[in-house]
């Protein structure tokens, strides 16, 4: 089997499943204080992704890592091309990581809505520096002979960039939005539903914008491809399925627009995986990165082996983990009166934990 | 400053912070799986209760741990890109490991543990904090093989000027690799261990409940005493081997500039640093050092001054001797510092025995503070380990200062430099604010309304 292709193609797998799963977490994460408009309900829309972003976001550690594993030079040259947006990009993921489990643990306001706010940019900046990155590296940077980016900070803010990026935050937040849809009940699901009907056209125009653009920057011929017409098939489905109410369907549309989409850059990269705006005979192509050929057999077995397990047991906490959040679990408990009377210690708070009816739905 | 400078200084500050957080959790998840497992088999209520207690200790650590993690994976990129192109064949290979052999299961299974109190039978919640754990031991296996493959690289062949993994077995059986990595393990649960003893200690000074958290005292007094032990045992063998493949970081250790046999171990000492050869003042044990670095009684150790004309010769002319004063001090203070753990164990141990853990207030105090020592020793230790490296990335094959991104500017490293620190600081404070706060929260009840039937409520943010 030719492993080198091989491995481009488990990487566009691995930064596909991060932007499909860690997208609807980007989604709520902007999306959570709209809709939820108390405590109770900002909290209800944050658990309702309480136990998955942090599994979701390994998706995106993982990518890295399989890319320095299997093309070296590609995570060498990409890496420090986009060294200040990647210091930014961190600084979003830290925040936005701690920002869940911190928010919760102190009451005081002050704290909560600092937390909620760094939460807010942290999912929006986020989504946001990926896909300058993912739109820079097709539409091409200035690289020498020796595979060394030579532009500055400000090179990497092109146009097509921009809108990629500018893309990927608009899937997330109908991502999100539907995502919502279906995991609250009540008032929470009313509102996520208006919120996903007013960015549904927004993000539409986006996508049709993004994959035209796609497509005339990576290729010559008139004719989409099966990605690219998949990618706003699927956009116009969603708009429609956002519309009709049918939540389960919305949700599907929206993880076939995001994943169509980011397939569509990868499809339009390949052969080369970082194109050079200096010279073409500058590419970065999957062969002139690659690692040799026993690494990638190693890899290989290993992520043959590994892969199908992360999948099963990812899947089996989706399927835990199915039941829908609703609000009354959060709202206080007016006869727990002290501290001490918590059933929890880390939200431990008197509104921490639901009695068991709660729980039922 | 050079670029590689600060690229240097960034790498240190980052990584000894991630490094803060790290053994706790490696610690902490393997003691709160224990407590479970020990509620799950005696259905007392104590251990279920001190489970979720450290447990709320254990996810703060675990946060802040996770989002460092981040950064260490992309500066290598980031910052070291020529050393990432050179070398990535094989140590990305480790690291892709990682993230799908480890990362993937502790995120995964953490996320499962902490909101499937009530939605799990109780064996399979109980088994999804052991994958915790698995998780958490995984990747400190996968990262060691990629460090230690640093220090002493093994399984390549090189090609065209650039070596290429071609044994992958001898990756993971490296010497420096399976002493390194127990060394690691043993001391991530001394560390853990250590800060359930503290927060214990704190909280039977403090009123709390006396049965309970002599419970957990009593637990992590019974981990410390053989984890410390061991931690020095393997230590020394890593020392061992350690001189064998990379003589200088030994030598530099003990600021041996001339070679030597037998060797003695000095306890202290004023100067003997890379400008001043000859240090003035010593209290010397005599064949400790051939002991530590050779296992013989009169074990020979090459100084630094032979291994420096050694090394000029072999790679040509360049300075070969690491910072002298790290190396010296940072043994002392992990080597000191160990002690005094070992001490303060052996010491609650005793009380143990005369059963006056829960009452001698003088042990108690002293057991809070006590917390700090194995966040020195750990650190201590990887600066010894790090820096006795230098002036290599990887041994022999490509020295830091080529590693290096050349299309980085020294503006960009600086503010990236600047942003973490006060990002970090920033988190530091907050983590350490927060595990104060929690140590000294009163023990939860182990469910509502004190219905022994009631599920135990999911932990939610």
């Amino acid at each position: 089997m030719k492993l080198v292709p091989f491995w481009f193609i488990v990487i566009t797998v691995l930064w596909t499943g991060f932007f499909v799963l860690e997208g609807f977490d980007f989604g709520v994460g902007m999306l959570h204080g709209v809709v939820g408009k108390d405590e109770a309900g900002r909290r209800a829309a944050i658990n309702t992704i309480g136990p998955l972003w942090d599994g979701n976001e390994v998706w995106l550690i993982v990518a890295g890592a399989a890319m320095f594993a299997a093309f070296p030079g590609w995570y060498a040259t990409m890496f420090s091309a986009f060294y200040l947006a990647l210091v930014l990009l961190l600084v979003a993921l830290i925040v936005r990581g701690v920002s869940f489990e911190y928010r919760g643990k102190r009451a005081a306001v002050r704290w909560r809505r600092t937390w909620d706010g760094l939460m807010t940019a942290g999912s929006l900046l986020a989504p946001l520096l990926i896909g300058v990155a993912l739109g820079d590296l097709l539409h091409g940077l200035p690289i020498n002979s020796s595979q060394e980016y030579t532009g500055s900070f400000w090179t990497l803010l092109q146009p097509y960039a921009l809108l990629t990026g500018v893309t990927l935050v608009l899937i997330c937040l109908l991502h999100g939005a539907t995502f919502l849809g279906l995991k609250t009940t009540g008032d929470m699901r009313e509102r996520a539903g208006r919120l996903a009907r007013r960015v549904a056209p927004v993000t539409g125009a986006a996508v049709i914008a993004f994959v035209i653009w796609t497509h005339v920057t990576a290729r010559d011929t008139f004719f989409v491809n099966p990605v690219e017409l998949l990618a706003m098939l699927a956009v116009i489905a969603a708009v429609w399925l956002v519309y009709s109410r049918s939540d389960g369907f919305a949700f599907a549309a929206t993880t076939v627009t995001m994943a169509a989409c980011i397939v569509s850059i990868f499809t339009g990269l390949y052969p080369n995986v970082m194109v050079s705006s200096t010279n073409a005979a500058y590419n970065l192509t999957v062969h002139n990165t690659a690692s040799g050929a026993y690494s990638l057999k190693v890899m290989t077995v290993v992520v043959v082996i590994f892969l199908p397990f992360v999948l099963a047991y990812q899947t089996w906490t989706y399927y835990v983990f199915r039941r829908r959040v609703s609000t009354q679990e959060f709202q206080p408990l007016p006869q727990r009166s002290t501290r001490l009377g918590a059933p929890l210690p880390p939200t431990a708070t008197p509104d921490g934990g639901a009695p068991p009816a709660g729980h039922g739905n | 400053m050079a670029n590689v400078d600060l690229a240097r200084w960034q790498f240190a500050f980052v990584t000894i912070n991630h490094f803060f957080f790290v053994p706790i959790t490696i610690g902490l998840a393997f003691l709160t799986a224990l407590l479970q497992t020990a509620w799950y088999r005696s259905k007392r209520d104590e251990y279920l209760r001190l489970t979720r207690f450290f447990g709320t200790l254990l996810v703060i650590n675990v946060a802040i741990g996770v989002v460092t993690g981040l950064v260490q994976e992309f500066q290598f990129g980031m910052n070291w890109s020529a050393y990432s192109r050179l070398v990535g064949n094989i140590f990305g290979a480790p690291l892709a490991m990682e993230g799908l052999g480890a990362f993937f299961l502790e995120s995964t299974f953490l996320g499962l543990w902490l909101f499937g109190w009530d939605r799990l039978p109780r064996l399979v919640h109980l088994l999804t904090i052991w994958a915790v754990s698995l998780g958490t031991v995984l990747s400190a296996a996968f990262i060691m093989a990629a460090n230690s493959w640093m220090q002493h690289p093994v399984g390549y062949t090189m090609v065209n000027g650039k070596p290429q993994l071609n044994d992958i077995w001898a990756v993971f059986t490296n010497q420096v690799f399976v002493w390194g990595y127990s060394k690691v393990l043993l001391a991530s649960l001394v560390t853990g261990a250590a800060v359930m003893l503290a927060v214990s200690a704190w909280q039977l000074r403090h009123g709390g409940d006396t049965g309970v958290f002599t419970r957990s005292a009593r637990l992590a007094l019974i981990v410390l005493v053989p984890a410390i032990l061991f931690t020095m045992l393997v230590g020394d063998e890593l020392g061992v081997i350690e001189a064998k493949y990379q003589p200088m970081k030994i030598a530099a250790a003990e600021a041996q500039w001339t070679t030597c046999q037998p060797c003695s171990f000095s306890l202290f000492q004023i100067g003997g640093g890379n400008q001043d050869q000859t240090p003035t003042q010593i209290i010397a044990i005599p064949h400790l050092l051939s002991l530590l670095a050779t296992n013989h009684w009169n074990g020979k150790v090459i100084g630094l001054n032979p291994l420096q004309s050694q090394y000029s010769q072999q790679y040509g002319a360049g300075y070969y001797v690491p910072n002298v004063f790290i190396q010296y001090w940072s043994m002392r203070v992990m080597a000191y510092a160990g002690v005094l753990v070992l001490l303060l164990g052996v010491w609650g141990l005793w009380l143990i025995r005369r059963q006056k853990l829960a009452t001698s207030r003088r042990f108690l105090w002293v057991a809070i503070w006590a917390a700090v020592l194995p966040f020195l020793m750990n650190t201590a230790g990887w600066l010894l380990t790090e820096s006795g490296r230098q002036p290599w990335i990887v041994q022999g094959i490509m020295l830091t200062k080529n590693g290096i991104s050349s299309s980085v500017s020294a503006t960009s490293i600086v503010i990236s430099l600047v942003v973490f620190v006060l990002l970090y600081g920033v988190l530091a404070t907050v983590d350490l604010m927060l595990m104060l706060k929690y140590s000294r929260e009163q023990l939860p009840p182990a469910r509502p309304e004190a219905d022994v039937d009631a599920p135990v409520p999911a932990v939610q943010y």
